[in-house]
């Protein structure tokens, strides 16, 4: 197989223009001849059906939960970024796409990410001609803040609810459509299986979660929006639900899944609890611009904490190791995600982490320093030159909650802490997933007329993502990149009809997800689906995590061989096939999370090098900082299915040329 | 700050095995829950043990479990989202419970939210009030002006997102005893009264979601203002009042 990405010629800059001129066309008449599936309905899949039924298409949209409302894209929390350059600190179309090639370590492609860049002023544009309540500032003017990874303020956010705000908008757009009948919505349905017709993707089996029918729906292209896998790991800080079963249907199809082992694992979550946990909660990045991350210098210091014998504020400030300041000084504590991540990490791996819990795992965010600096600036903006320590406290405080008043919150829920009196605790946890299907230039997947959007593709991030992009290319893919490259695609099947669902192909397809529901309900095994998924997740997080090498790696591909035997054989799933079955629904995603996860093992075996999220232990230098091998591994790791043995899979390798951005070695001192 | 034990207890929890088939109250034993779980970790853990027995879980709507998504419901001990306030059930931590504690788990119970199974409801009735005009109609091509040509004063924007910050949850409709939708649709469509792209529409908007809310079967608002104090996300009742002088202004064009 060879892989075509379909760069378009021509300089950077013009590239997008130049090949939207020339992309064919269909003619308004002929839209309503042609469906478009639409699967998923976060931010990517809900912006492209409103976009696609806007235009006149057909469109039929897939989502698990009740509501499209719901997807989640919800969960976002700080922000978008988009190059608007309103705060005049010199920001530009081309300042974005170098801060994200670079934030993605030189393993994204250019081209992809140029047009994400050229297109993000637009989203926002749009977001708000649609109601969606951007913070603003005193003059009516939308607000901004700076995130992990840039010199400059970018993100356009809503206190900490920005990915509830888009996604409303994207939704009240996909409302309005449903209401004028031009998008059928099906709610409470997953996709299981992709169909296809002489080599071309023409329909989908789902299953209606209600009533567990089984139902084939037929359309002239297939759009998988289903979002990313962090739920390999069991525990993350993506929604229960969120699984990759579309992305692998698609890709035991033939579609290419690329660079799998691309995690990234986001630096401020709430650390682990106990053994019953069942996911990880976010504290947005956004408290980096605020608070200040530590552990204690001292071994002995740390253990005292640990032992509840001392408490943080007890520890002086010559006795604080603000390691992110140290090692960083150029973006202290808004390094990217990964060098934050892996700083944590180590001084934990030094004895120095301060959370009480089975790993001894968490460090501090600590917001002192803001409440003094903002409680004294409020107070002179307030005329009062002479405030007491009392009344700075109380402003510095209060200037907090307006802020990240939400975020307090739930931190205060979920930890029974108060963390405007004592610092956070945070540590990494498994949060978006890099790697994905891959897709050429028209974000189509290499079976045709499937395409991929959103976090479900491989394509804009590379080795590592920048805080607030990935609501970007969710937008970006569904508003103003499908729109023009599945037009073009369905130009040559204007005059195709209408798709039969009684093809044979739909019959076999249907037959196939039949098969496997009742293998899993006629089982009779004696352990529950979380039984595997903790182990999977286990194996996952200790040998494909943080940290890797090739002794770990190599023992995880044979132990998930061996869980996923034992997954067959032993999995007991409770109840029928005809009826609303949570745990029926988990055995069929944790099925695909397995082969998955061997499958981002061996990913990660093969490349030698240090990138991003991936961390190879082997290949760093002497400050711990990773290694990368520009001459070997510059290309993005394209993986094609050959079957139920998850080892045969072959690696294809799609070269990555930096034309217009010089390589150089990622420096945030 | 407590630091967590394990605590027993009795969960009473609603089963009903479709739409069709009447319910009845069923009762588990639940040994060494964690106070620090949540809520719906420790459901999972009474699944774990259910599925383990060979007995059918309880099935329960959640996706996020980060008070977001709106997708968790639940009545707990009386209260929709259970003993706290400004929480969704995910949110809710065991930590609020004693050791020996009885705790009566029920759906959302409302004509307009059937029952789908034990504890999972249909709440399809918030996306059609949506639908009927819970949007700006502006095109999705990208040719819309730049964003700061449309100035919003602070206020009107902070308004907005307060009220744009409800989760559609349906705890101000479980929680009211009219079964009302006032606190929700108000919600919606305060947010675009106050901003200025909402405006064209303004009057078709609030004439169509109070109809369709009408149709669906959700009662009528008497003020008693249970729904403001269940709902997580501090929906405030003045947005009601804003919806009736919106609907009161478009009745009169
Ligand atoms: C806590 C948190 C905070 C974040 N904060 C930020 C931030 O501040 N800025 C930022 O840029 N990014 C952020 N992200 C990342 C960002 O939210 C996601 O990457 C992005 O929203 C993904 O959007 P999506 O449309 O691709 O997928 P999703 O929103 O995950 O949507 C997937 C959809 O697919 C559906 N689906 C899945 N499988 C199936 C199936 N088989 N059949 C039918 N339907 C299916 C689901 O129902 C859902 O509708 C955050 C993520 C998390 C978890
Ligand atoms: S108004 Fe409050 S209680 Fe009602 S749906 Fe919205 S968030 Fe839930
Ligand atoms: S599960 Fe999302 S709000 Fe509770």
């Amino acid at each position: 197989m060879k892989l075509d990405s379909k760069i378009p010629e021509g300089h950077i800059s013009q590239k997008w223009t130049d090949y939207k001129d020339h992309l064919k066309l269909v003619a308004p008449n002929n839209r309503p001849k042609i469906d478009i599936i639409v699967v998923g309905t976060g931010l990517a899949g809900a912006s492209a059906a409103a976009s696609f039924a806007e235009m006149g298409y057909n469109v039929k949209a897939f989502c698990y939960q009740d509501s499209p409302r719901r997807a989640h894209s919800i969960a976002a929390q700080g922000g978008i970024n988009a190059a608007k350059n309103y705060q005049n600190d010199g920001d530009s179309t081309f300042r974005l796409f170098y801060d994200t090639i670079k934030g993605g370590d030189y393993r994204a492609r250019e081209a992809n990410v140029h047009r994400l860049a050229e297109v993000s002023g637009n989203i926002i544009d749009q977001c708000v001609a649609q109601g969606v309540p951007f913070a603003r500032d005193y003059g009516g003017m939308l607000d901004n803040r700076s995130f992990g990874g840039t010199q400059v303020q970018r993100t356009f956010y809503a206190a900490g609810q920005t990915g509830q705000q888009l996604l409303l908008g994207a939704y009240s757009s996909l409302s309005r459509q449903i209401g004028l009948g031009k998008v059928e919505m099906y709610n409470r349905h997953e996709m299981l299986e992709l169909v296809k017709v002489d080599g071309k993707a023409r329909g989908i089996i789902a299953r209606n979660l209600i009533t567990g029918d089984l139902e084939r729906h037929s359309a002239h292209a297939v759009i998988i929006a289903t979002g990313g896998y962090g739920n390999v790991y069991f525990l993350s800080t993506n929604a229960m639900g969120s699984n990759v079963t579309a992305g692998w249907k698609i890709h035991k199809q033939g579609a290419l899944f690329a660079n799998p082992c691309y995690v990234q694992i986001h630096p401020t979550c709430i650390p682990v609890h106990g053994t019953n946990q069942s996911k990880l909660t976010l504290m947005s990045e956004s408290l980096r611009n605020s608070g200040r991350i530590w552990v204690p210098k001292k071994k002995e210091d740390a253990e005292a904490i640990r032992a509840g014998k001392l408490k943080p504020v007890q520890i002086a400030e010559e006795d604080r190791d603000y390691y992110l300041e140290r090692k960083y000084p150029a973006f202290g504590n808004l390094v990217p995600r990964d060098v934050a991540s892996r700083a944590g990490k180590e001084v934990c791996d030094e004895g120095r982490g301060i959370e009480a819990n089975d790993t001894n795992e968490g460090v501090y965010l600590d917001f002192a320093t803001e409440i003094q600096s903002k409680g004294k600036q409020t107070a002179y903006a307030k005329g009062n030159h002479n405030p007491s320590q009392e009344e700075i406290l109380t402003l510095g405080k209060k200037w907090l909650e307006e802020k990240y008043g939400n975020l307090f919150t739930m931190y205060q829920k979920i930890t029974d802490e108060n963390p405007y009196e004592t610092p956070m605790k945070i540590y990494p946890a498994v949060h978006y997933t890099m790697g994905g299907v891959w897709v050429d230039y028209n974000l189509q997947s290499t079976i045709p007329g499937c395409f991929v959007a959103g976090e479900a593709n491989f394509s804009d991030h590379g080795a590592n993502r920048l805080g607030a992009s990935a609501l970007m290319q969710g937008l970006a893919d569904g508003y103003f990149v499908l729109p023009y490259t599945v037009s073009n695609y369905l130009a040559d099947d204007i005059r195709t009809g209408k798709i039969s669902t009684d093809l044979p192909e739909f019959v076999a397809a249907e037959n196939s997800v039949k098969e496997q529901i009742n293998k899993f309900l006629s089982n009779n095994g004696t352990k529950t689906v979380d039984h595997f998924h903790k182990r999977l997740g286990l194996i996952m997080w200790n040998k494909v995590g943080m940290g890797r090498n090739e002794k770990g790696l190599t023992e995880a591909i044979s132990e998930i061989a061996a869980l996923k035997e034992e997954f067959f054989k032993d999995v007991y799933v409770p109840g029928s096939a005809d009826e609303l079955n949570p745990e029926l629904e988990k055995a069929l995603r944790v099925a695909d999370f397995i082969e998955l996860g061997q499958l981002m093992a061996m990913d990660a075996l093969q490349r030698k090098e240090s990138c991003g999220g991936h961390f190879r232990e082997e290949y760093q230098d002497s400050e711990g900082e990773t290694l990368r091998d520009d001459e070997n591994f510059s290309f993005v790791g394209a993986w094609e299915n050959k079957g139920y043995d998850v080892t045969k899979s072959e690696l294809h390798k799609e070269e990555l040329k930096y034309e217009f951005i010089k390589i150089a070695a990622r420096n945030y001192k | 700050m407590s630091a967590a034990k394990n605590i027993n207890i009795t969960l009473q929890i609603w089963r009903q095995k479709n739409s069709k088939e009447k319910g009845k109250m069923e009762s588990y034993k639940l040994n060494n829950v964690s106070t620090a779980s949540s809520f719906l970790e420790m459901l999972d853990q009474l699944n774990e043990q259910l599925v383990n027995e060979r007995k059918e879980p309880i099935a329960f709507d959640h996706d996020c479990r980060e008070g977001i998504c709106g997708m968790c419901s639940l009545y707990i001990n009386g209260r929709a989202h259970g003993p706290d306030t400004g929480i969704t059930t995910c949110q809710l931590h065991m930590r609020m419970f004693n050791d020996g504690d009885t705790i009566v788990v029920e759906p959302w119970r409302s004509v307009a939210f059937p029952v789908i199974k034990d504890l999972v409801v249909d709440r399809t009735a918030f996306d059609r009030i949506q639908q009927a005009g819970g949007f700006v109609s502006v095109n999705t091509s990208g040719n819309t002006i730049d964003a700061n040509t449309i100035p919003v004063p602070k206020d009107d924007a902070d308004k907005a997102f307060e009220a744009a910050a409800c989760i559609g949850c349906g705890a101000c409709v479980a929680t009211c005893k009219n079964g009302s939708a006032m606190l929700f649709v108000g919600a919606k469509v305060s947010q675009y009264a106050l901003l200025p792209q909402g405006k064209v529409e303004a009057t078709n908007r609030v004439l169509n979601m109070v109809r369709q809310m009408d149709e669906e079967g959700f009662g009528n608002c008497t003020n008693t203002g249970a729904c403001e104090i269940e709902c997580p996300k501090g929906i405030s009742l003045e947005n009601i009042a804003r919806m009736n002088r919106e609907y009161l202004s478009a009745s009169l064009k």
